[in-house]
């Protein structure tokens, strides 16, 4: 739909970075859940690189599968919105496990606080078109 | 919604850790326990804890996997008067080592107190995000 585009650009950074950030949350979630279990190792994104990565598809977008037929699916290219990686520990326990809580804890309040911070900026952005279609 | 997993990521491993609690305080219970329904000294246990992977979702949370006994040799303590005492006068005792098992609840009880955090900064994050645009 044509007319919805510029409202839908104007979302679309702060949706992306959202969900990254919500992906990221989940994955310290569950390096936090494990930092008992033997043999577990830590994972976590490259944040900024996810991101350009994002968004530089995004302004790409004529790439796709192309559909020479009316039955071909359109399939997505990636399941998962980053490449998963796993930490280099600075102090590895001996059963294998390398969470250190300090490092995911720190880590985790950190990317609460940007999706915090990312909610607001999407909140302003509403209220800013809100107020220009209102008057 | 990604975010629902963490509920599930965090209640997994709270789970787990009050398994480990579970286990511990038996264990602390049983620390002077001479003898049990097989007749032997009660044996000290131990959670194997494992990763435990979603369908489909990156995160994963943390499953019990099994109950161990803990193969380590008991406390022999000298005393005659004891009806379970044997020829030369010995008890055989639990091998409980109620040192290493106040470290352990102590680690278990943090971790839970780690994962209520987890749980309640992803619900405040969630209710935000519903509240967007309001």
């Amino acid at each position: 739909m044509a007319t919805i585009e510029p409202l839908d650009n104007l979302f679309q950074f702060h949706q992306n970075a959202l969900n990254l950030r919500a992906f990221r949350q989940q994955l310290l979630a569950s390096n936090i859940a494990n930092a008992d279990t033997p043999g577990y190792k830590a994972r976590d994104i490259d944040f900024a690189a996810a991101l350009r990565d994002i968004t530089a598809s995004r302004t790409a977008s004529t790439v796709s599968l192309r559909a020479t037929n009316g039955r071909h699916l359109g399939g997505s290219t990636r399941d998962e919105p980053a490449a998963v990686l796993y930490r280099s520990p600075q102090q590895p326990s001996i059963d294998g496990n390398t969470v250190e809580m300090d490092v995911e804890r720190s880590r985790f309040a950190e990317n609460a606080l940007h999706y915090d911070a990312n909610l607001t900026f999407l909140n302003s952005q509403i209220k800013l078109m809100l107020a220009a279609l209102q008057g | 919604m990604s975010m629902l997993n963490i509920f599930e990521i965090a209640s997994s491993a709270m789970t787990a850790q009050s398994q480990r609690l579970n286990v511990v305080s038996s264990n602390l219970a049983n620390a002077d326990s001479v003898t049990s329904s097989n007749g032997k000294p009660y044996r000290a246990k131990q959670v194997v804890f494992s990763e435990l992977a979603f369908g489909g979702a990156t995160g994963s949370g943390v499953k019990v996997i099994g109950v161990i006994e803990d193969s380590s040799p008991g406390r022999q303590v000298y005393d005659p008067k004891h009806p379970l005492a044997d020829a030369q006068g010995y008890v055989a005792m639990p091998n409980v080592s109620v040192v290493d098992e106040m470290v352990n609840m102590i680690a278990a009880a943090r971790s839970y107190q780690n994962n209520v955090e987890i749980m309640n900064t992803a619900k405040t994050l969630m209710l935000k995000t519903l509240a967007l645009g309001q």
